[in-house]
């Protein structure tokens, strides 16, 4: 009897550890995207949708090309359709079209998507067109675990306007096999008599790039280079500008902008700070790959992932793709912050102050919203809500081209990423990058500011001539400053201002 | 017969040529004297601001104005005599005639876009073939697409490849269509190939030369989606052409009003241009 009494208590005990593994394979069966985790419990997860019904409903999407952010918006619209019965229309867009693809219908009063997938700078224009994110999502679990400065960018005066789907900074990317090589070190170290490691300025990744560019370093047949970069104008270029200049112009010390100087809204970006930072990336034209300058997001994503470079600084997808099983440099990558600068310029003084600086970027990163005048509300934001539960999120963090990046609490935990068969170390290095630019207290966040697309642009095009030889570096950031008094101009200096002092607030860690 | 109700059949053509022509040049002029942009999405009337800023303030419009120009020019002049090349080819009794017709209509019957992807990929300067090809034989990689100069030969090549066989079509239309008597006139006379073609093809297919010409000059004009995806208009401004600078400032910066002044000074540059190069063309090459 004792023995029968012990059986089914075990019995009971396996049935209840195991009821969520049996709960999980049940979806993951039918969805093998989530696989690795199965359906995670939630107020958006695979079970909770099921038992919503959408038939005869009709979800129409805009959303970036295939495959960065288009395939993950793509696969799980079908995996919603499944569930709830919708038929989810998914339009894909070129990058550069986003903008203006929902501000055409949002100024003509229309709505022909009721969702919307654009950049978090884009808040300012479109924030009036897009509907609040309802309370419910708001305080929902999944919500609750979205880091501050995430919600912060979704958000505009404490509303959210967009739902949390990804997360981006800028990062440096660095092939570990050749930085942490004794060899290597020890001939860097004879050949240029300074330390081979991970660089800790700007100055020091252009000399170390320069060194390792044009020849076959890690013995495959094919030449390698220094570093590779995102150059090409109106592919996100201007993202990258800010990146370098970030530790040269970003002083702690002289709080209240970094665009602009908030008080006189006078354009800051061809002070000395920015002029360094351009001329340092002109010298990088000379040591990245043939073609480099007119590299885009993609073509740095394949060219560092493809083991073509030794650095690489951008968003993560370079990182993932590169960490990816069929990657030819998988578990050789490592992961730092930005590098910094021996000096940093002060508007206030009007001279350097010496010293190390450094400034991580919250670079814009893709954002989506529900449109004001949608019918289908409550449906569109059940979607977004689905798109980033628990058990899409870690399967999606994990697919380099998807573009769906660490915005997450649980994102900066090194178990994540060696679940998926990263190394624990560079696990590990990556977290701790992400975790010490969250902690970071002289941070700079992206424009975002009513014409935010004319500013970036102006400074996009500046910035290639420079790159492109057509202009010094100081004759193209005076030209682009004065493009952004005429955009001030046109635009209004007060409402620029009004706009941009939230950024400056997150920036100076008053919100 | 007094038909009292006969222009009401002129109406259909009417209100299509009022809702496709008239109605857009009325309302482009319009939306040119507004300050329509993202932040003010209103049809304003801010006067001439936008034409003061377009010619006192605005070097870059000019500067890819100019550069269309050369990059119009030259690549219909190439197409031009490339295509004739092809047409007197075809046009004579060769081996598999028709073969040879079709195999160069092929480029131009593929889509634009994809092929200028195929290019750039072809281009590419560390990823591609050709570099590939040419440092096989020792030739360091060329930068098609990153230097200023180059970049607006490789545009060239593209739009070359993919339009010269419009220019061949018309052109062998025309050889087709010539009458045969001036021929054999000249072959009484003794005339040699090349005379021949000098006094006797080139003067006969003016008049459809200048045609092809036009037509092509106006096409090359709007030259967009092979700067667009092949170089973006870089490396820096270096490819950027009229019409990819307002699609620029219209569709990516959204500065509507402005891209309009954009849109419509270029319309009327280049009516009153492209009828002068008809003028001179004709002058030139059609003797009374």
């Amino acid at each position: 009897m004792k023995t029968i009494k012990t059986y089914v208590v075990a019995l009971i005990s396996a049935l209840l550890v195991l009821s969520p593994v049996a709960y999980a394979d049940k979806w993951s069966d039918q969805f093998p995207h989530i696989k690795a985790t199965g359906d995670i419990p939630g107020e958006c997860s695979y079970e909770s949708m099921s038992k919503k019904n959408y038939k005869g409903k009709t979800l129409k999407i805009n959303t970036h090309a295939v495959p960065v952010m288009g395939e993950p918006t793509a696969l799980h619209a079908e995996q919603f359709a499944k569930l709830t019965g919708a038929k989810v229309d998914v339009t894909h867009t070129p990058a550069g079209d986003l903008y203006a693809k929902a501000m055409v219908p949002f100024q003509a009063g229309q709505a022909p998507y009721d969702i919307v997938f654009g950049f978090s700078n884009f808040i300012n224009d479109w924030k009036r067109y897009l509907e609040p994110v309802p309370k419910k999502y708001v305080e929902m679990k999944q919500m609750q675990d979205v880091t501050p400065s995430h919600i912060g960018i979704a958000s505009w005066d404490g509303v959210m306007y967009q739902f949390p789907v990804d997360g981006d900074r800028h990062y440096l990317k660095y092939r570990k096999d050749v930085i942490d090589n004794p060899e290597y070190q020890k001939k860097y170290k004879a050949d240029t008599g300074k330390e081979l490691r991970v660089p800790q300025t700007w100055k020091e990744y252009g000399e170390m790039a320069a060194y390792f560019n044009g020849w076959d370093w890690d013995g495959d047949g094919e030449k390698e280079y220094g570093s590779a970069e995102v150059m090409k104008k109106d592919d996100l270029m201007y993202a990258a500008f800010y990146s370098r200049s970030a530790a040269y112009s970003k002083n702690p010390k002289t709080p209240g902008g970094f665009f602009f100087d908030l008080k006189t809204m006078k354009p800051l970006i061809n002070n000395p700070g920015f002029v360094e930072a351009l001329t340092d990336w002109v010298a990088a034209t000379k040591y990245v790959p043939p073609g480099g300058i007119n590299f885009g997001l993609g073509d740095e994503i394949g060219s560092f992932g493809g083991g073509q470079t030794l650095f690489s600084f951008s968003w993560d997808d370079a990182f993932v793709a590169a960490m990816q099983p069929d990657s030819p440099i998988n578990n050789k990558v490592g992961a730092a912050q930005l590098p910094g600068a021996m000096k940093v310029w002060n508007r206030s003084t009007n001279s350097w102050d010496e010293g190390f600086n450094q400034a991580p970027f919250f670079v814009w990163g893709w954002a989506v919203g529900v449109a004001k005048k949608s019918k289908e509300k409550e449906m569109a934001f059940d979607y977004l809500c689905f798109f980033a539960n628990e058990a899409n999120h870690q399967a999606d963090i994990g697919i380099g081209r998807f573009g769906v990046n660490p915005f997450r609490n649980d994102d900066f935990k090194a178990d994540v990423w060696t679940q998926i068969g990263w190394d624990k170390d560079i696990a590990q290095s990556y977290v701790d990058t992400l975790a010490q630019m969250e902690d970071s207290k002289n941070r700079v966040f992206p424009l975002r500011v009513p014409g935010t697309f004319e500013f970036n642009a102006a400074l996009a095009t500046a910035a290639a001539k420079a790159l492109a030889g057509q202009l010094s570096p100081q004759a193209a950031l005076d030209e682009a400053a004065k493009q952004w008094e005429d955009i001030l101009n046109r635009v209004g200096k007060d409402n620029v201002r009004a706009a941009y002092s939230v950024g400056v607030a997150m920036e100076d860690n008053k919100l | 017969m007094n038909f009292k109700h006969k222009y009401v059949f002129l109406f259909p053509g009417l209100f299509v040529l009022i809702g496709i022509l008239i109605f857009p040049i009325i309302f482009t002029i319009r939306l040119s004297l507004s300050g329509w942009n993202s932040y003010t999405p209103e049809m304003n009337f801010i006067g001439i601001t936008n034409y003061i800023r377009l010619f006192t303030d605005d070097p870059r419009f000019w500067e890819s104005f100019f550069r269309l120009s050369f990059l119009s020019v030259t690549t219909v002049i190439l197409q031009y005599i490339i295509g004739f090349a092809l047409a007197l080819i075809v046009w004579r009794e060769i081996k598999f005639k028709r073969f040879f017709r079709v195999i160069f209509l092929i480029p131009m019957m593929t889509t634009p876009v994809i092929m200028t992807v195929i290019w750039r990929t072809f281009f590419h300067e560390s990823l591609g073939p050709v570099n590939d090809l040419l440092g096989n034989l020792g030739v360091e990689p060329i930068l098609w697409l990153s230097d200023p100069v180059i970049a607006k030969f490789t545009v060239i090549i593209v739009e070359v490849w993919q339009w010269t066989p419009f220019m061949f079509l018309l052109l062998l239309a025309g050889l087709l269509s010539l009458p045969k008597e001036p021929f054999l006139a000249a072959a009484i006379d003794g005339a040699s190939p090349f005379r021949k073609f000098v006094y006797v093809t080139f003067p006969l297919m003016a008049p459809i030369s200048i045609g092809a010409i036009i037509i092509r000059l106006i096409e090359a004009s709007k030259i967009m989606d092979t700067v667009f995806v092949l170089t973006s208009g870089g490396p820096g401004t270096a490819t950027e052409t009229s019409s990819f600078y307002i699609y620029i400032k219209g569709l990516r910066e959204f500065q509507m009003g402005y891209a309009a002044t954009l849109s419509f000074t270029y319309l009327v540059i280049m009516i009153i241009s492209l009828t002068i190069i008809a003028k001179v063309l004709t002058k030139l090459m059609i003797k009374e």
